[in-house]
């Protein structure tokens, strides 16, 4: 039985180049229309342009189906849940869905910072379709889950984000839809929360309902959706099983990017106060190989103009995986700098990350808490695999594969008489 | 129970009120949400709502009564009529400007979560109306303490309660739809506020208009006939009304709200890309 059904579902935003910020004023319209009395219609300077988020988009979901939502930012993802969620219509096109239908596009929608915890529970609960009765049911159910017995009589705005973040989930959580459409809640949290999170949509999906979930983490959508959906430029391009999918989207977005340069400094990214010249990973390439492989050591070499004298700085990496875990962050100290060129470099061990795509950000921080520019994702490379001795060709597991001193000896013999 | 939902450009008109209604718990969540807000972090917490009328009753009597010498309708205390006209036009004025301002001060819910977007306007009564409550309780002390009997007009007071609300919500509405676009209209609303204050008569008997070449455009404002009755309500026929001005505020207020549901109707769904 499908218990969603879309067809030719488009959704267009106009956007105006002028304008800085999100809403118009009065003004604006006003001096819009009167401009417009004295151009013609088709006046070359027109500043407003049509983007469509999603185009011509057909699919149909079947009860039970779980299915992971792929793509890059701004692929139309968000925007398809947004109008399942019947948050926003489409512009064209139609949605016939049956069933109860509960989206979680964010942990805590509607938390009153000066509500306690035990308050909010209810508002949110009502805020997400649960009837008071159900959240008395399951309140204790929530607590528990969330942790926050202890604390459940105070202010939220007193909570640490991550409590903050374990009660919002707590009470989604207990929501008992037909369908849950579930956005990219998964980036907060911990490890161990985020896994008991997974655990529990596995437990919606293997009870017969039907789940939406989009994330950049690849790893989650492949341990628990059976169905996937990419997204290109508010195109479905391609649908089918999760293991095609990802496959396809991860070969697809797999663009090496060894080097970013710019060689003037009006043209490069950055802001009034940095701009960034050059980031590059030089591998120190082993046996006359030219591909890095997991003994290879890597050197990342960053550049970029400081045009504030004397300004506190300090630089800091992240190193991701392909699917969006972060492995390690890893900061330099915090000095001053003159204006001019500044460089940094990390050197990468061999024998230190497993094999496998990489992405690297790297943010330039002033005072040690200011982020004065984040280059996201602004490298991407891949280490090859390389064994030695080893008769065994399964994928090494882990995310790191350091040698470490681990030795092995007969340390008494048996002696037959 | 079975679940079925259509999603089409121009939205679902036939299940919306019986959404709204399946949605009324979630009202009154979000009216106690408000109210209990409301005075949190503040050392006197609901002891405002008593001081704020009486402190502006005070001001108005002195420089009303004592600085422009404005004289009150025969045989009332002139500050049980200013009481009087400020507890329903602070109703009105509570109200109108939440309602205005719900759909922005929700933005988070409107971008994150599906519910009949109504729901909001509706929900920012409930601090007006307890306002209202309080102030109404004061006055009723005072009417004591000036021994003023209070007259059986009472029984008429929930009706001129309800035309306030009536009309709040069809101003407030309109603006609330306005003010997701353009965000001049918050600046507008206090003024419009302030300017209201005088334009109605709240320190002043409408006697005053009484004769007047405007007298015909002043009736026209809805808000002459319920501050008038109301204050008859409570004063009894001493109090000045002319209950032709009602007719007006009838027909005014309720022509504005259907229109401004129609066109909170239309926009609600779009409400989203403008925030």
């Amino acid at each position: 039985m499908s218990v969603i059904v879309a067809e030719n579902i488009s959704k267009k935003y106009i956007i105006d180049h002028q304008k800085k910020s999100g809403s118009s004023s009065l003004k604006d319209i006003v001096s819009e229309k009167f401009d417009g009395m004295f151009k013609s219609k088709d006046g070359s300077n027109s500043t407003k342009e049509e983007f469509w988020a999603l185009k011509d988009v057909n699919f149909s979901i079947e009860q039970g189906d779980r299915i992971g939502i792929v793509g890059h930012n701004g692929a139309g993802k968000s925007t398809l849940l947004k109008i399942l969620s019947r948050i926003t219509e489409p512009s064209t096109g139609e949605i016939r869905i049956q069933g109860r239908i509960a989206s979680l596009l964010e942990v805590g929608t509607g938390f009153h910072p000066e509500l306690t915890g035990r308050e909010n529970i209810f508002l949110n609960g009502a805020i997400l379709g649960m009837a008071k009765r159900e959240i008395k049911q399951s309140f204790d159910a929530i607590v528990d889950f969330a942790g926050v017995e202890k604390f459940l009589d105070t202010p939220v705005k007193r909570y640490s984000s991550g409590m903050y973040v374990r009660l919002g989930f707590a009470i989604a959580a207990h929501l008992n839809p037909e369908i849950l459409i579930v956005d990219e809640v998964l980036a907060v949290g911990d490890t161990e929360f985020q896994k008991k999170c997974l655990g529990k949509m596995r437990d919606v999906s293997e009870s017969g309902r039907t789940l939406l979930f989009v994330s950049h983490n690849l790893t989650a959508i492949q341990a628990l959706c059976n169905r996937a959906f990419y997204f290109e430029k508010g195109r479905l391009i391609d649908q089918g099983d999760t293991t095609h999918i990802v496959t396809n989207y991860l070969s697809k977005v797999s663009h090496k990017t060894l080097e970013k340069h710019w060689d003037h400094i009006h043209d490069a990214p950055g802001n009034d106060e940095v701009r960034i010249k050059s980031f590059k990973v030089t591998p120190e390439y082993q046996d006359n190989l030219s591909h890095i492989d997991v003994r290879t050591p890597v050197d990342f070499e960053f550049e970029f103009w400081n045009m504030v004298e004397g300004a506190n700085l300090n630089l800091s990496m992240h190193v991701y995986t392909f699917t969006g875990e972060c492995i390690f962050n890893v900061g330099t100290t915090s000095q001053p700098f003159g204006q001019g060129i500044v460089k940094g470099v990390c050197r990468l061990p061999g024998n230190f990350l497993n094999d496998g795509s990489y992405v690297v950000s790297m943010m330039i921080v002033k005072d040690t808490s200011t982020v004065l520019y984040n280059m996201e994702e602004a490298l991407v490379f891949d280490i090859e695999d390389y064994r030695e001795n080893v008769t065994w060709y399964g994928k090494w597991p882990g995310y790191i594969r350091p040698q470490l001193d681990f030795s092995i000896q007969q340390s008494e013999h048996i002696v037959n008489d | 129970m079975q679940h079925n939902i259509t999603i089409k450009a121009g939205g679902s008109e036939k299940d919306y009120w019986k959404d709204l209604w399946l949605n009324r718990q979630l009202l009154l969540i979000l009216s106690k949400r408000d109210i209990s807000v409301r005075y949190k972090q503040t050392l006197l917490g609901v002891a405002w709502s008593v001081l704020r009328p009486l402190m502006t009753m005070t001001v108005m009597v002195f420089v009303f009564s004592y600085l422009a010498k404005i004289k009150s309708d025969p045989g009332i205390p002139y500050p049980l009529m200013v009481l009087s006209g400020l507890t329903i036009w602070t109703f009105f004025a509570n109200t109108f400007t939440q309602i205005s301002n719900s759909i922005l001060i929700n933005s988070n819910l409107v971008s994150k979560v599906y519910f009949p977007r109504l729901l909001m306007p509706l929900s920012s009564i409930a601090v007006g109306l307890v306002d209202f409550l309080i102030t109404f309780g004061i006055f009723l002390l005072l009417t004591a303490f000036f021994q003023h009997p209070l007259s059986v007009n009472l029984i008429y007071l929930p009706f001129f309660v309800l035309l306030t609300f009536v009309t709040a919500l069809g101003f407030g509405l309109f603006f609330a739809v306005l003010n997701v676009r353009f965000r001049d209209i918050g600046q507008l609303i206090p003024f419009m506020v302030q300017v209201g204050m005088y334009a109605c008569p709240v320190a002043y008997s409408s006697t005053l208009a009484q004769g007047t070449w405007f007298e015909k455009y002043y009736n026209l404002n809805p808000l002459v006939g319920i501050i008038d009755g109301f204050r008859w309500c409570l004063l009894g026929d001493k109090a000045y009304f002319n209950p032709d001005s009602l007719y007006s505020t009838a027909i005014i207020s309720t022509t504005v709200l259907i229109l401004s549901l129609i066109y909170f109707r239309k926009k609600e769904n779009s409400f989203v890309d403008h925030i």
